[in-house]
Order: C-alpha cells, then sequence, then structure tokens
C-alpha cells in the first residue's frame, strides 16, 4: 500500500471523523485488501484509486458497515463502527456502484423514498431542487426504466442532496455521467467539503477536488 | 415511525400492482392447482368435503412459495437494499413492512378466492369462511418464514428450490393447524382450539422472524 497517511494524521482526526486501522477484508478465504489505514477529517477528501477488481468497492462498503472487516478496526469519532448502527448511519450517506434507484418509479418518487428511508420528511421542495440541480427537473416524472444510464446515475447522485450527511461514500459517482452532470457533481462536492463534509470517494479517474489519495493494489 | 411503516407497504404495494402481472400468476396457480384436484379425484361428494381442507391449504402454501422469491430480489439487484440496510431505523421493523406489504399482494388474495374455490368441493358457506379465517390468521405467518428464507437465499443460483427446501418444513405447524381448524369446522367441531394455535404461531413469528430476517439480510451481504 503506498501513500499511507502519515499516523500523526490519523491520531490527529480520529476524534472528529472517520479513521480505520489496519484495516483487511476477505471474500471466501481470499484476501481482497488488507493492512489499510486511513483517516478522514472533517472538509477532507479521501480518493481511493486502483485497477479493477482492486478492491475499491470492497473497502466502501466495509465503511459503510454493509461489510464485516476480517481484520482491523473501523472508528467514526473515535468510537468503534458496528453494523447498523444508528448513529453512525445518521451521519452516513453511500452511493454504490448500483444506484439504489427502483426502474418502475420516476425520479421524484424515488427519491421522496430515499428521503422517508433514510428518516426525513419527504419534501416535494427538496426533491425538485435536487433533481434540478443535476438537470433533470424535465425527466423528473418519468419511470426511472425509460432514462438512460447517465440519467440514473444523477439521479443517485441527487440523492446526496436530499438530506445532510457528514460523511459521503461513493463509488465510482462519475460513471457513465456527461460532462455537464460531471461539473453538478463537482459543484456538489466541493460545497460539501466546504461546509465541512468528508468524503470517501473510488475512483479510477482522480477528481480534480484533489485531497488525499489512497492507492489499493500492487 | 408509523408513517414510515405506512410509507413502505404503501411503497411495496404499488411497486408490486406495477408488477402485477406476477401477483396474477401466482393466484392463477392456487386457482389451477386447487381445481385439478376434483377433476383428479372425482365427484365423490363426501370425499371432496373431507379433502377440501387440506388442498385449499397445501395448494395456498406452495401458491405463496411461487411469490417468496422476489420478496428481496429487485431490491437486491438495483442497489436499494443497501439504502434499507444503510437506514438509520431499525431494519427489523423496515423488513416486517416489506413482509406485510408482501403478504397483502400474495396472503390476502388467496384468502378472498378460497371461499369461492371451495364450492368446487361442495363446502358449505360457514365452513368455507371459517377455511378462510384460518388463512387470514396462517397466511401472515407463511410470509414471515418466507422472509427469512428469501433473505438467506439472496443472490444465490437456484435461490428458488432452495428457499422451498428451507421454508416448506417450517410451515409444517401452520399447515397442520389450519387445515385441521378447517376440518374440525366441517366435521360440526370447535375450531378455537386450532384457531388459537395459529394466533400463537402467529405471535411467535411476528416476534422472531423480522429479526431473524434482518440478521440473515446482513449475511447475504457478504
Amino acid at each position: 500500500m503506498s501513500n499511507r497517511p502519515a499516523d500523526t494524521h490519523v491520531e490527529a482526526t480520529a476524534d472528529r471523523g472517520l479513521s480505520a486501522r489496519r484495516l483487511g477484508f476477505c471474500r471466501a478465504g481470499r484476501p481482497v485488501f488488507g493492512d489499510i489505514d486511513l483517516a478522514v477529517g472533517p472538509g477532507e477528501l479521501l480518493q481511493v484509486t486502483g485497477a479493477n477488481g482492486s478492491g475499491k468497492t470492497s473497502l466502501l462498503r466495509v465503511l459503510s458497515g454493509l461489510l464485516e472487516p476480517a481484520a482491523g478496526e473501523l472508528r467514526w469519532r473515535a468510537r468503534p463502527v458496528r453494523a447498523g448502527e444508528s448513529g453512525y448511519l445518521q451521519s452516513l450517506a453511500y452511493v454504490g456502484h448500483t444506484d439504489g434507484i427502483d426502474p418502475d418509479l420516476s425520479a421524484a418518487q424515488n427519491l421522496a423514498f430515499a428521503m422517508r428511508i433514510a428518516g426525513a420528511t419527504p419534501s416535494r421542495v427538496r426533491v425538485d431542487h435536487a433533481l434540478d440541480s443535476y438537470g433533470m427537473a424535465r425527466t423528473m416524472s418519468v419511470p426511472v426504466r425509460r432514462l438512460s444510464l447517465g440519467q440514473r446515475r444523477r439521479v443517485a447522485l441527487a440523492r446526496l442532496a436530499l438530506v445532510p450527511r457528514l460523511l459521503w461514500l461513493l463509488d465510482e459517482p462519475l460513471t457513465a455521467l456527461d460532462e455537464q452532470a460531471g461539473d453538478a457533481f463537482q459543484a456538489q462536492l466541493d460545497a460539501h467539503l466546504r461546509a465541512g463534509g468528508m468524503a470517501v470517494v473510488a475512483t479510477h479517474r482522480a477528481l480534480p477536488a484533489g485531497g488525499r489519495f489512497l492507492h489499493l493494489g500492487g | 415511525m408509523p408513517a414510515l411503516f405506512a410509507a413502505i407497504v404503501l411503497h411495496d404495494v404499488s411497486l408490486a400492482w406495477r408488477r402485477r402481472g406476477s401477483i396474477l400468476s401466482s393466484l392463477l396457480f392456487f386457482v389451477i392447482a386447487s381445481s385439478l384436484f376434483p377433476l383428479a379425484i372425482g365427484p365423490d361428494p363426501q370425499q371432496l368435503r373431507a379433502l377440501a381442507p387440506g388442498i385449499l391449504w397445501v395448494a395456498a402454501l406452495l401458491a405463496s412459495m411461487l411469490s417468496l422469491a422476489r420478496l428481496f430480489a429487485q431490491e437486491h439487484a438495483d442497489g436499494s437494499l443497501d439504502q434499507l440496510l444503510l437506514s438509520p431505523h431499525p431494519l427489523a421493523l423496515l423488513v416486517l413492512a416489506k413482509i406485510c406489504a408482501h403478504w397483502v399482494t400474495s396472503g390476502l388474495p388467496l384468502l378472498l378466492l378460497t371461499p369461492l374455490l371451495a364450492q368446487q368441493y361442495g363446502l358449505p358457506v360457514s365452513s368455507a369462511l371459517l377455511l378462510s379465517a384460518s388463512l387470514l390468521i396462517g397466511t401472515p405467518v407463511l410470509s414471515l418464514i418466507g422472509g427469512v428464507g428469501a433473505a438467506l437465499t439472496l443472490g444465490l443460483r437456484g435461490g428458488a428450490v432452495l428457499l422451498c427446501v428451507l421454508v416448506l418444513p417450517l410451515c409444517v405447524p401452520v399447515l397442520i393447524f389450519g387445515a385441521g381448524a378447517g376440518a374440525a369446522a366441517d366435521a360440526g367441531l370447535d375450531a378455537m382450539p386450532q384457531l388459537s394455535l395459529l394466533g400463537a404461531c402467529l405471535a411467535l413469528s411476528l416476534f422472531l422472524c423480522p429479526i431473524a430476517t434482518a440478521a440473515g439480510l446482513r449475511i447475504s451481504m457478504e
């Protein structure tokens, strides 16, 4: 593992953000990644890079608590993270490589339901605003199955604007996005970081927002 | 919390309505399967009446198996299951709402059809209604137990068969008490003991199954 953040950084951000120590994960007995140290504090971006199959998605799923790590420890604000703990989940937004939207519902219906699941009361204004920022205002009542891949991705990313969350875990957010939507995402990410938010982004294309890098695989 | 519960039930029911083909196919299976028996057994009214509760219960059990596999399949495929698991609300409660919606779309239509289908067996209306009542208490248990199986077999190849192998043995008590209630009613006996036992099954599974389903979903994420 190259570019491992200095231990001092891990120490400094441990009680204000997300930190992991010697994190490892195995799938069917085969190690996917191991010995990862990382730390993300307020206003910081961590870009996870690496070849296909190097374990970027698994790392994000471990960080979200969807998967149990095989080794090591994950801490959120100095407290160990356990699966299904509502305190951590209330600070977390996750956009996986699948969009997490139902193809039979419209974009607006999907987002309204996502707000409900995330623990907020659905608000028409917020949904409209979130979709509008991704240029989806005109297609918001079309069933998602009739949208293109890139448009679905826009809907998935618009979810981030619905409920304010401190920590964003994003898996290849730019997949299938065109330039305009990529810019909209960039603006959204910048605003999130400026407001003191944190983000861990798995990507094979470095984002211009910079931040620190974690390279997985050889 | 009740608002969230209602919202999930409504969401799932409206989605099931948009995909109503699969609801219809399991209903059609129920109608056809329970209509085949009178044709095969022959027109002896005594025999048909005696067999009716058992046959209708088995047909209902098999029909509800058909729809179980899709309880979490679509959510698993499109990734919304991740969002459900990452919700700050208790997962067991969200799962219970989904199972509730599944029962409304699969169990409820079965028990509404039953008095009609019972006519093929010459069952008197009062016994047919009591059979429906036993299904009203029993089919939610089938959905609840099925939820555990659906969670555990999620994403497996050949999951549908494994699901049946896993769930059907667990449904045996429900089948015995349910068919027993129908048979007792038809024999002019008191069906209350069987209905009470069914109610006990429902209470127990209402408490245990959502927790087991939630744990099963977390395991199947690996």
